[in-house]
This record gives structure tokens, C-alpha cells and sequence, in this order.
């Protein structure tokens, strides 16, 4: 394993925020796989050490395919890391909504246009983004419908579904969007948790990069081969909106099967504790995201059902 | 008349109400041009504010010159004006990226929606904003350069010293100005001052302009000054300035000063060794449409814009 710093903003009251690339065997770029862009994103950084530690004993082993090489880039942003700051410290920009970046631009421009430079010299580019909604989700692969997805790829993963997002307008500022744009198969990686550790699902993402490393003939290693993956689009992935403003009492989990008029949650007058109404099932499906905050707003999103694809 | 666009009950014992002021003439004929003017998208962004009261006290004032519509909404991001935060605070997303919304998703994109379908159908819409805390704008109006055939005339009106061509953020996909002009309501963003201020000097002349732009619409019969005529420019024509050391910015010279090539613009010091660190100077001829206000600055952080002229 050799360290790099690839990149450093200097700022007058703290150290340097520096940016470090973990790289494992020599060769072809293979896979860059780059972790929290956010300094809120404590799960993806933490999936990031776990890849680290497990790659350096893989690379010990000698079982990093001659001629490969990958790199991890744990943090962008370590200074909003250390004081729990979702974006970056000195002007709340967002590094993931600053692709392509500009190297002559503002320091978060700068570092997207960088880490985009630096990642676009790999064949794969994997990364483990956090949703801008507050929930948990059943953990899956995501891209974006470009043109230039490769959605039977991305299923090597092994992960339970292979989600493919017609980009919105923010999107295109992602790491990657812009990755995809410039010719490389890039992956985002969802696993449910951003500001909380969760250790089964961190390892169930290492699980799912160290599969997809064998299966592209990067890494040798030995693993269960996961699930055989679903693709789902934007059409079989359906919004279900809260009638009513409440406290949101929930009456299902992510991954759970529910039936076309089951009652998914309740919302609670936050006062005297009365039912104001109910969110219904409107078909058949199964529970992909939920909602995690105590509140819900009326004719906002609280869940995502995917369709049953199956009577 | 104060109407309600949008209508969000919250969760604990609160309704969020986003609200518009139409003012239409005494008498309608059913074919009147409408204006729409718009601000507090940012909820830290205040100069807006001051415009909108302002225009709607002026027509007040003179109600027999209104020959048109002109809705005013002051705050479409209430709840972030209350607190001085610039994002939505419902999801800390900038609402000006969620446009033109969605009924489905979140809060910020269902208001999104709402508001775009409330103004469907005006002539004109102009999105007040004060740039950010870091910034100071010379007024300036900003449009994409794919709507400028369509929108560069009534720009003029605006009485602004410059007119920007360019995607920026206000003006790019998922912007309401994006999101209006797809739609046929043709859109423009004014930028002036800084964020959590207000310039009276900067507002009094755009409102000058919104006034112009009425006239030329059709909307007002009442008097108008001469507007002033706007440099406009393209990216190729701007020199942005970025520091490349970390430290107090200390300016040499006032927001929209004249300047030409290899005068300083300021100077980046280190407050502990008492050092000036880098010397910032002009790479051109040129107006300083944007000016760094907030003095503490880091490696690559915007200093100055220039319009070349």
C-alpha cells in the first residue's frame, strides 16, 4: 500500500485539510473508489477503512491481480469531518454538487476538479454517497441513465438491486455523473446509514466492492456471490406522499412486502397523540426507502415502493 | 389582494404560507401583460425584500398608472428568512436547485412545484437575489445563455451596469429561472449587494429598472427614468481573480472601481507573522463587478470578478 496526499487546502486556523490516496497494487488503473464528500458521511468513511484494512492484507497476500491497481480516497473533506459539518467549512459549498470542478476555481471546485481528474484515470469508479433525504434504504447500486450505463455491471456487485435514476438537475454536479460522462462505468453505492455507524451494513458494502474487484479480475478473493440483483428504474420505484403534517409512526420497515391498502404508518397529532390519517399502500410492493425523521410533512415523500414485479 | 400560492401545514401546530400580492389595474379586459417579480428563494438574501416593498408602495402610491399584473412574491423560502438560512431548512438544500419541483418528493420540491405552476402564464418573471455573504455584486442581471434571444431585450430595462451571460447557479438547470423559461415565462435573476444586507443605493436603481420594464411591457403609463445602458458580457470577457495563499483580504480599491491591467485589487496578509502574503492585481482592463467581502479567505477562494471593457 503506498499513501499519497493528492491534494491540500491551506486555511490560516487549522492545518491543512489534505486529501489522501490509498493505493493497492501497480499497473492499470483499475478501480478508484473515493468515500465521504461530506463531512457528515461517518458510514462512508468508516466502509472506507474497512476496504483499506481489508485491501492491504489482500495486497499482502500477494492476491491483488498483477498488474492492477487500485486506489481509495477516503475523505474529501476532513476539516467538516472533525466538527460534524455536513458541507465544507469556510462557505457551505457542497463538494458533490461542484463536478466537473474548475482547478483555477473556489477550493471545493478545486477539489472536484481534482479527485474527477485524478478518479477518471481508472476503468471503475465506485463511491458511497448519502441521500438527500433523511431514511434508510434497502442497500443497492445506483446510476445514473446516461446513455452510457452499464446496468448488467453493475450487478456484479451482488447487492439486492441495481437502481437506475434518470438524473435530475443536481445530479450532473456528482462525481458521478461526471464520471460517467467521461467514459468510465461509475457506481454509487447506498447503504442506508450516513451519520450513524452501522457495522452490518458497512461490511455488506465491502462485501459487495470486494465481489465486484474479483469478478472484474482485479483482486483474488473468496466470498459468497451475493444476490442475483433486480434492476429496477424510475418507473418501478414509487413515491408514496403523507396526506397530512404530523408525528410519524411508522407500521412497516424497509424491505418489508405490503399489499395494495395496508396502512404503512400513521400520523399523530403531536399534541394530544389522535390519528390524523393514515398512509395506504397504494399497490402492492415492497418497502425500498422509508423516511427516518420523527416528522412528516403532508404531501411529502415518506416512502419509495417498488412495484411488485410479480402477482 | 394577498393570495396564498402555496399551503404547507407543519407539523406541529404551524402552517407554512407562501404568499403572493397581485396588483392589477381597476378595470381588466381579460388580455393585461403580467409581471412577475420574485425574491427570498436564499433565505439569507434580504436585499429582495426592500425591493418588493418598495415597488408595491410606489404602485400604490399610483395605482391609475397600472395597466397590467404584476404579482410580487417576496419570500419563497419563509421559513429560511425567519432564520437567516440561505438553504431550505425543512432538507438544507438550496431551493434554487429543485426547480421546477415535483408533487411527490420533498417538501422543498413539492413548494417548488406550487410556485412554478402559480406563475405559468405571466409575460415576464424577474428572481431577485443579493448574492451570498462572501460577495459583494454591482447590480447585474444574469441569464443563460440559451435564453438570451429571448430574454436580452427586456433585460436592458433593468437599469442594471451589467448584464452576465452565463449558466451560473442561478440561472442553470434546476433554477427556477431555468424552470419559468422552459415554460415560456421569460425569466431573469438580478444580483446586488451582499447577503443579510440591504444597499438602498443598489435596490433604488433596480427598482427603478422593474419600473422601466413595466413601461415596456405595457404594465405602466405612470413616469420612468432613463435606463441606464448595461455592459454585456460573456464568460470570455470576465477575469475571475482566485487567491492561491490563506488569510485576511485586505481590498485596495472600492467595489466597481475602474481599473486597468496590473492595478492591485488587495492584498492577502497572515495575521501572525504580520506578513502580506500575495499581492493580488489585475489581470486586465476592466469594471469589479464582484468584490470579496467576507475578508477571511483560503486557497482559491474567489476574490474579484472583471467585466473587460
Amino acid at each position: 500500500m503506498t499513501v499519497e496526499e493528492i491534494m491540500s487546502v491551506s486555511t490560516d486556523y487549522r492545518e491543512d485539510n489534505q486529501i489522501k490516496a490509498f493505493r493497492f497494487g501497480r499497473g492499470r488503473k483499475s478501480a478508484a473508489i473515493v468515500g465521504a464528500m461530506r463531512g457528515n458521511e461517518y458510514q462512508q468513511l468508516y466502509i472506507c477503512s474497512l476496504l483499506i484494512h481489508t485491501l492491504e492484507r489482500i495486497e499482502e497476500r500477494g492476491a491483488i491481480v498483477a498488474g492492477k491497481e487500485i486506489m481509495v480516497i477516503p475523505s474529501l473533506n476532513a476539516h467538516s469531518a472533525n466538527i460534524g459539518k455536513k458541507y465544507w467549512g469556510k462557505d457551505n459549498s457542497d463538494i458533490n454538487r461542484q463536478f466537473p470542478g474548475n482547478e483555477q476555481g473556489e477550493p471545493t471546485s478545486r477539489i472536484a476538479a481534482k479527485v474527477l481528474s485524478v478518479a477518471s484515470e481508472y476503468s471503475y469508479g465506485i463511491q458511497f454517497p448519502s441521500f438527500y433525504l433523511e431514511g434508510e434504504f434497502i442497500p443497492h447500486v445506483r446510476m445514473f441513465a446516461t446513455g452510457k450505463e452499464n446496468s448488467s455491471l453493475a450487478t456484479q456487485f451482488g447487492m439486492p438491486y441495481v437502481v437506475i435514476a434518470k438524473p435530475r438537475a443536481f445530479d450532473m454536479s456528482t462525481l458521478n455523473y461526471n464520471l460517467q460522462m467521461n467514459g468510465r462505468n461509475a457506481f454509487s453505492i447506498y447503504t442506508s446509514t450516513t451519520v450513524n455507524i452501522d457495522e452490518a451494513l458497512a461490511g455488506q458494502a465491502v462485501s459487495a466492492v470486494l465481489r465486484f474487484l474479483t469478478r472484474m479480475g482485479i483482486i483474488r478473493y473468496q466470498l459468497h456471490p451475493g444476490y442475483i440483483a433486480t434492476v429496477l428504474g424510475d418507473k418501478e420505484l414509487v413515491n408514496v406522499k403523507s396526506p397530512a403534517s404530523g408525528v410519524l409512526h411508522k407500521c412497516c420497515h424497509i424491505n418489508q412486502e405490503v399489499e395494495r391498502g395496508d396502512i404503512l404508518a400513521e400520523i399523530l397529532n403531536p399534541y394530544d397523540g389522535s390519528v390524523i390519517s393514515d398512509i395506504i399502500a397504494p399497490f402492492d410492493g415492497i418497502i425500498f426507502f422509508a423516511n427516518t425523521e420523527p416528522l412528516a410533512f403532508e404531501n411529502s415523500a415518506v416512502f419509495k415502493l417498488i412495484k411488485k414485479l410479480h402477482a | 389582494m394577498i393570495e396564498t400560492v402555496v399551503k404547507v401545514k407543519l407539523p406541529v401546530d404551524e402552517t407554512l404560507r407562501i404568499k403572493k400580492n397581485r396588483l392589477t389595474p381597476d378595470v381588466m379586459h381579460g388580455n393585461e401583460p403580467r409581471l412577475a417579480i420574485v425574491s427570498g428563494i436564499h433565505g439569507d438574501e434580504v436585499g429582495g425584500q426592500y425591493i418588493c416593498y418598495e415597488l408595491i408602495r410606489r404602485i400604490k402610491q399610483d395605482y391609475a398608472s397600472l395597466k397590467g399584473i404584476v404579482d410580487v412574491y417576496p419570500a419563497i423560502n419563509p421559513v429560511g428568512l425567519d432564520i437567516a438560512k440561505r438553504e431550505s431548512p425543512f432538507t438544507d438544500v438550496d431551493m434554487n436547485t429543485c426547480f421546477p419541483g415535483s408533487e411527490g418528493g420533498s417538501i422543498d420540491e413539492y413548494i417548488a412545484s406550487q410556485v412554478v405552476k402559480d406563475m405559468e402564464g405571466a409575460n415576464v418573471c424577474v428572481d431577485v437575489h443579493s448574492s451570498s455573504i462572501y460577495l459583494k455584486e454591482l447590480p447585474q442581471v444574469r441569464m443563460n445563455d440559451r435564453d438570451v434571444d429571448k430574454v436580452l431585450s427586456y433585460a436592458y430595462c433593468l437599469n442594471t451596469d451589467l448584464i452576465w451571460v452565463h449558466p451560473s447557479n442561478t440561472v442553470k438547470e434546476g433554477s427556477l429561472s431555468y424552470a419559468l423559461n422552459n415554460i415560456g415565462v421569460k425569466t431573469m435573476v438580478i444580483e446586488a449587494g451582499v447577503a443579510l444586507k440591504i444597499y438602498h443605493d443598489y435596490c433604488n436603481k433596480l427598482i427603478d429598472g422593474i419600473f422601466c420594464l413595466m413601461k415596456n411591457m405595457g404594465i405602466w403609463s405612470g413616469e420612468t427614468i432613463s435606463f441606464k445602458q448595461a455592459l454585456v458580457v460573456t464568460d470570455s470577457n470576465i477575469a475571475y481573480i482566485n487567491c492561491e495563499t490563506s488569510g485576511i483580504f485586505v481590498a485596495e480599491l472600492e467595489h466597481g472601481t475602474k481599473v486597468n491591467k496590473g492595478d492591485v485589487i488587495g492584498r492577502i496578509v497572515k495575521v501572525i507573522t504580520g506578513a502580506v502574503e500575495e499581492v493580488l492585481t489585475s489581470p486586465c482592463d476592466g469594471l469589479v463587478f464582484s468584490l470579496r467581502e467576507y475578508p477571511l479567505v483560503e486557497e482559491g477562494s474567489l476574490i474579484a470578478r472583471i467585466a473587460k471593457c
